[in-house]
C-alpha cells in the first residue's frame, strides 16, 4: 500500500507499544489483586478472591499511613498554593532585572533531587526546634516536616502553573474595576481570584496528588511518624503480598474515575461555549438587521 | 450631573520620551469632547491621565475644578469605556453593569432593579443573567456604556470604543453615542484616529500630533480654519503646495509655489519672505482657468470616477499627486491621461500656512 | 543562640530592603505608568504576599540548603557535644568521599557508586528522550484534538499511581519467578529463569518508566508550538522525514528537549525508590549511600556532604550539557 498508510499503522503500533510499556505491569498487578496465593502472582490464575482487599482494610499501619498522608496532603494544598500564588503575583508585577534570580531561587527545588530536599529540612527545623522546648513539644513532628519539606516544591509547581494563567490577564480588567471604584483588595477578590480560579484548582490538585505519592523528600521528613508510601516501602522491602496489588486497584480505579469525571466535565464546558458563540451570532446577526432602526429608548 | 475638565500644563514623560507636551485645555461640563489624532500622539495618555491611571510629570489635572493630584482613578468622578471594552469575562451582563455599585456597597436587590433600568436603556431587556460570551459586539459595546454609567460619573472618558465593531455598526453607533451623551447630560472625552466619528459627534475637537495639542474647536473650524500645516492635513484631504510668502496685503498672502504664484487666506497673519505652504482642498478646485494667482495648470496623471464625483490626479511638484474633486453636475469635461488640464479656486478656499510638519508625508 | 536570632531577622530585613527597592524603583524610574508594589495590591495584600514568598525562599529553600552545607563540614559528634569543644569546622566528611577513614586507601565502593549513578541516569535519560520524542511529536503535530487529550490522560493516570507501587509492579514483571519469566521458560526460550533484576534491567527499566511524564512534557510543548507549515514547507522541498527532524523540529525543540532531559536526569540521579527496590543486590546507589547514612549509620554530617556532593555534581552535570547544546538555563526552566 502507500507509504502513507504504512506510516500511519507504524505509528500506532509504536502507541500500542508505548502504552503496553505504560499499563501492562499495572494491569498484571491488578491481575495478581484477585488471586488467592498469598505472593502476588498473576499466573497461574488459580481462583478470584477480594480478601485481599478485606485484608488491606485491616492493615492498621496502612491505614495509619493513609490518614498522615490526606493530612500531609491538605497541608501542603494550604501552604503551597498561597506561597505560588504571592509568588506568581509578585514576579509577574515588579523588579523585572531582579526577575531571573528570583525565579532561579523559586525553582530550584524542582531540580534538586527530593532526598536533599528531605534531609535539609530536617537538619535545619530540627536546630530550630533546638531553641525552645516548647516548639520542641508541637513543631519537631514528621507530618509538620513534610509539609514543609515537600512545599518547598510542590509550591514551584503551583508557581509555574499560576504563572501560566496570569500571562494571560488582561490588565485592563483591573483598570475598569479600579475605574469603578473598586479598591486593590476588591480588584484581587472579585477580579483576579476568579480569573486565577481554574489554575487554583488544577494547582491544589496537583499539590496533593504530589505531596500523596512523595517518597524521597517523605522519607527523611517524615521521620518516625509514616505515610502510605512510606509504609508501602516498607512492605515492598520485606517482601510482598497481595494487598499492595488490591491498593493499587483501589488507586488506579479512583484514578480512572478522576479521569473520567474530568473528561465529562472538559466537554460539557466546551459544549456549553459553544453555545455561547452560537447564540453571539445570532445576536450579532439581528444587530445588524436592526442597525439604524433600534437602538436606545 | 456633569463637571468641566481642566488641563493645566500637563505633561507626561516616559522615561526619555515626552507623551504629552504642555496640554493647556478647559474642557466644559457636558461638552462632547474628541482628542483627534494618528496612533501614538498622545491622545490615549491624556486620557488615562484624565482618569488617574497615570500621574502627569508635571502640570495639574482639576476636574469640576477640584485637582486630582493624588487622587486614584477609583476615587474620581471618571469613568473609563475601554478600548478592548474590558468587561468582566466571568460575570453575568447585569453583574457587570453593577459591578461599580457592589463595591460601593448597594445591596444585591437594588443593584438588580438598577441593573433592570439600565438594561432598559441599553434596549437589552431581561437579559441581565446572560453571559458577556453569548453578546454580539454591539451588544457589549452598550454593555460597557452602562456599566460606566451605572456609577453615575460626571465625566465619561471613552477610548477607541467602535474600533473593534464593523463598519455599518460604527456609524450606528456614533449617533447612539451622541443621543446617550444628550440624554445623560455629562461630558464625553472620547478618543479616536478616525476623523469622521470626530466630526459628527462632537461639540468640540482637540487635534493632536506628537504629544502637542495642534488646535481645538469644532469641526468646521477645524476643517476650514486649520491652525497648523499638520490640522491641514490631517483632517480631510488637503493638496500642500510649499513655497515663500511674496506679497501680504490685509486678510490673503500671495506665496510663491513650483506652479506659480497662487493666493490664499492669510489667518496666521504672515509677511513677505515667510517659508509657508498653501493648503487647497480637492473639493475647492474647479476645472478650468480663472484668476491668475489661483490658477495652475499640470499633466493629468489619471482620474477615479465615484459616482457622485470624480477624483482627478495632476502631476505635482513633489511626490504627492494634486487632487482634484470633481462635483457630479453636469457640463464639466474630464481631463484625460497625459493632457495638461488647468484648475483654479477661490481665494478664500485657499489657506496660508506657516510651514511645518504635516501628517503621513 | 544568636545565628538563631538572625535567622528570624532575616525575614524583617528581607521585607525592609524590598521596601527601600521599592520607593528607590518608584523614583529611579519616571515611568508614571509604574505604580508601585504597594499601591497595586493594596498594604495588607502586599505584605502578605512578600511574608509568603519570604517564607517559602527563606525558610523552605534557603535556609535549609545552607544548614545542610553547614552541617556537612562539622564532625560527627553525639547530640550531647554539638556546639562543645570538639565541635568544630572540618572538611572530613569530604574527604572520606575520596579516601577511607579508616585506612586511608582510596574510597572506590562510593566513588564508584558516584559515577554508576552518574553514568545510569545519563544512560536512562537518553533512552527516554529516545522513547518519548515520537509520541511527543505525533501529539503536537499529527494527532487531532480529541485523540491528544486522551493521549494526555492516559498518560497521566498511570501516575497518579505512587512510584513504590510502580516499582512493584515492575518487580511482579521481572522477578525470578515473575511473569516474564514464566513466560520464558514456558516457551523454552531459556531453562533457568533469568535474574533480571541483578543484572540492573529492573533499576533500568523503573527509572524509565518512573521518569517518562516528565520528558514528554516539555517535549511536547516545545514542538507544539512549532508552526506546522513550516514542516509542510520542509517535506514540500523533498526532504527525507529525517532530515525534517534534524534540521527542523529538534533545534526548534531545542529548550523543551533540554528541559525534558535536565528533569529527567536530575530526577534520576537523585531518585530513591527504582534501586531501592529493583536495583540488584550488589548494586549501590548513590542515594542509597546516603539514606543508610542517616537512617543506619546516624551519620548526618557525612549524609549531608554526600547529598552536597551529588547535588553540585549533578549541577555542574546540567551546566555543563546546558553550555554544550547551547541552550540558556532561563529557557529550560519553563
Amino acid at each position: 500500500m502507500s507509504s502513507k498508510t504504512v506510516m500511519s499503522a507504524m505509528i500506532g503500533f509504536y502507541i500500542a507499544i508505548f502504552f503496553l510499556y505504560l499499563f501492562g505491569p499495572l494491569a498484571v498487578m491488578s491481575v495478581t489483586a484477585f488471586n488467592t496465593p498469598n505472593y502476588p502472582t498473576a499466573y497461574p490464575f488459580e481462583g478470584f478472591t477480594l480478601d485481599w482487599f478485606v485484608k488491606l482494610w485491616n492493615h492498621r499501619a496502612m491505614m495509619e499511613g493513609l490518614r498522615n498522608s490526606i493530612i500531609i496532603g491538605l497541608g501542603v494544598v494550604a501552604v503551597s498554593v498561597p506561597v505560588g500564588l504571592a509568588a506568581a503575583i509578585i514576579m509577574s508585577q515588579i523588579y523585572h532585572r531582579a526577575r531571573g534570580t528570583f525565579y532561579l531561587v523559586t525553582v530550584s527545588p524542582v531540580l534538586t533531587p527530593g532526598v536533599i530536599i528531605g534531609i535539609s529540612t530536617v537538619i535545619f527545623w530540627k536546630d530550630m526546634m533546638g531553641m525552645t522546648d516548647v516548639t520542641k513539644a508541637w513543631f519537631y513532628k514528621g507530618v509538620i516536616l513534610s509539609i514543609l519539606g515537600q512545599s518547598s516544591f510542590v509550591a514551584a509547581y503551583a508557581l509555574l502553573i499560576i504563572m501560566a494563567r496570569l500571562q494571560r490577564f488582561d490588565r485592563a480588567q483591573e483598570e475598569a474595576a479600579l475605574d469603578l471604584g473598586a479598591s486593590h483588595p476588591q480588584v484581587f477578590w472579585h477580579i483576579l481570584l476568579p480569573f486565577l480560579k481554574p489554575a487554583l484548582i488544577s494547582a491544589s490538585v496537583i499539590a496533593f496528588l504530589s505531596s500523596f505519592e512523595n517518597y524521597n523528600t517523605t522519607t527523611f521528613a517524615i521521620l518516625a511518624d509514616k505515610t502510605l508510601v512510606t509504609v508501602l516501602a516498607g512492605e515492598v522491602r520485606q517482601g510482598t503480598t497481595p494487598v499492595l496489588s488490591a491498593l493499587a486497584v483501589i488507586i488506579i480505579g479512583m484514578s480512572l474515575l478522576g479521569a473520567i469525571i474530568y473528561e465529562v466535565m472538559k466537554r460539557r464546558e466546551e459544549a456549553q461555549a459553544e453555545r455561547n458563540k452560537e447564540n453571539a451570532k445570532i445576536a450579532e446577526r439581528s444587530d445588524l438587521g436592526e442597525a439604524g432602526a433600534a437602538g436606545l429608548k | 450631573m456633569s463637571a468641566g475638565v481642566e488641563l493645566d500644563h500637563v505633561t507626561v514623560r516616559f522615561g526619555q520620551f515626552t507623551a504629552v507636551d504642555d496640554a493647556t485645555l478647559d474642557i466644559k461640563g457636558g461638552e462632547f469632547f474628541s482628542f483627534l489624532g494618528p496612533s501614538g500622539c498622545g491622545k490615549t495618555t491624556i486620557l488615562r491621565t484624565v482618569s488617574g491611571f497615570l500621574d502627569p510629570s508635571a502640570g495639574k489635572v482639576r476636574i469640576g475644578g477640584q485637582d486630582m493630584g493624588g487622587i486614584g482613578p477609583n476615587k474620581r468622578p471618571t469613568a473609563l469605556i475601554f478600548q478592548n471594552l474590558a468587561l468582566f469575562p466571568l460575570m453575568t451582563v447585569a453583574d457587570n453593569i453593577t459591578y461599580g455599585l457592589r463595591v460601593r456597597g448597594m445591596s444585591k436587590a437594588e443593584r438588580m432593579k438598577k441593573a433592570g433600568e439600565l438594561l432598559d436603556l441599553i434596549a437589552l431587556p431581561g437579559q441581565g443573567d446572560k453571559l458577556v460570551s453569548e453578546l454580539s459586539g454591539g451588544q457589549k459595546q452598550r454593555v460597557a456604556i452602562a456599566r460606566a454609567l451605572a456609577v453615575q460619573p460626571k465625566v465619561l472618558l471613552l477610548d477607541e470604543p467602535l474600533s473593534a465593531l464593523d463598519l455599518k455598526l460604527r456609524q450606528h453607533m456614533r449617533t447612539e453615542l451622541r443621543a446617550i451623551q444628550q440624554q445623560v447630560g455629562i461630558t464625553f472625552i472620547y478618543i479616536t484616529h478616525d476623523q469622521g466619528e470626530a466630526l459628527t459627534m462632537s461639540d468640540r475637537i482637540a487635534v493632536m500630533s506628537d504629544g502637542v495639542i495642534q488646535q481645538v474647536s469644532d469641526g468646521k473650524n477645524v476643517y476650514d480654519h486649520p491652525d497648523t500645516p499638520f490640522v491641514a492635513s490631517f483632517v480631510g484631504e488637503n493638496n500642500p503646495f510649499a513655497g515663500k510668502v511674496v506679497s501680504a496685503d490685509g486678510d490673503y498672502a500671495a506665496v510663491e509655489t513650483p506652479h506659480g504664484v497662487l493666493r490664499g487666506r492669510n489667518d496666521k497673519k504672515l509677511k513677505a519672505g515667510d517659508r509657508a505652504i498653501l493648503f487647497v482642498r480637492p473639493e475647492s478646485f474647479r476645472l478650468g482657468g480663472g484668476a491668475s494667482d489661483a490658477t495652475l495648470a499640470s499633466e493629468t496623471i489619471s482620474s477615479a470616477f465615484e459616482g457622485n464625483a470624480t477624483h482627478v490626479f495632476l502631476k505635482g511638484a513633489t511626490k504627492k499627486d494634486i487632487t482634484v474633486t470633481v462635483a457630479r453636475h453636469g457640463g464639466h469635461k474630464i481631463p484625460v491621461q497625459g493632457e495638461t488640464a488647468a484648475i483654479h479656486y477661490e481665494p478664500a478656499m485657499g489657506v496660508v500656512l506657516p510651514e511645518g510638519k504635516m501628517a503621513r508625508e | 543562640m544568636s545565628s538563631r536570632l538572625l535567622v528570624f531577622l532575616i525575614p524583617f530585613a528581607v521585607i525592609a530592603i524590598f521596601w527601600v527597592m521599592a520607593r528607590s524603583e518608584k523614583k529611579l524610574a519616571h515611568d508614571p505608568t509604574h505604580k508601585s508594589f504597594f499601591e497595586r495590591n493594596g498594604m495588607v495584600l502586599g505584605i502578605t504576599f512578600i511574608m509568603l514568598v519570604a517564607f517559602w525562599s527563606l525558610f523552605l529553600v534557603v535556609l535549609p540548603y545552607l544548614y545542610m552545607v553547614v552541617e556537612s563540614f562539622h564532625p560527627k559528634l553525639p547530640p550531647m557535644q554539638r556546639g562543645g569543644p570538639d565541635d568544630h569546622l572540618t572538611l572530613e566528611q569530604y574527604k572520606s568521599f575520596f579516601f577511607e577513614p579508616m585506612d586511608g586507601s582510596l574510597n572506590t565502593t562510593h566513588m564508584g557508586a558516584f559515577v554508576f549513578t552518574i553514568f545510569t541516569s545519563v544512560v536512562v535519560t537518553a533512552f527516554n528522550f529516545a522513547i518519548c520524542y515520537p509520541l511527543a511529536y505525533y501529539m503536537a503535530q499529527a494527532g487531532s484534538l480529541q485523540k491528544v487529550r486522551l493521549i494526555m490522560l492516559a498518560l497521566i493516570v498511570p501516575y497518579w499511581v505512587n512510584e513504590i507501587l510502580r516499582a512493584f509492579s515492575l518487580r511482579l514483571l521481572l522477578a525470578s519467578k515473575g511473569l516474564i519469566n514464566q513466560a520464558l521458560l514456558g516457551l523454552g526460550l531459556t531453562e533457568k529463569p533469568i535474574d533480571f533484576l541483578a543484572l540492573d534491567v529492573g533499576l533500568y527499566v523503573g527509572l524509565s518508566y518512573a521518569y517518562l511524564l516528565v520528558m514528554i512534557f516539555p517535549l511536547y510543548n516545545a514542538i507544539e508550538s512549532l508552526d506546522k507549515n513550516q514542516i509542510e514547507a520542509a517535506r514540500d522541498l523533498g526532504a527525507p522525514w529525517w532530515k525534517i527532524h534534524r534540521d527542523v523540529v529538534i533545534p526548534y525543540a531545542k529548550p523543551g528537549i533540554a528541559s525534558g532531559c535536565t528533569m529527567v536526569f536530575m530526577l534520576a540521579a537523585g531518585s530513591l525508590a527504582a534501586p531501592q527496590f529493583l536495583g540488584g543486590p550488589s548494586t549501590l546507589w548513590f542515594t542509597s549511600i546516603v539514606y543508610d547514612f542517616f537512617f543506619q549509620a546516624f551519620n548526618w554530617p557525612r549524609g549531608a556532604a554526600y547529598a552536597f556532593i551529588l547535588l553540585a555534581a549533578c549541577i555542574a552535570f546540567v551546566m555543563l550539557m546546558l553550555r554544550l547544546f547551547k541552550v540558556s538555563l532561563g529557557e529550560t526552566i519553563k
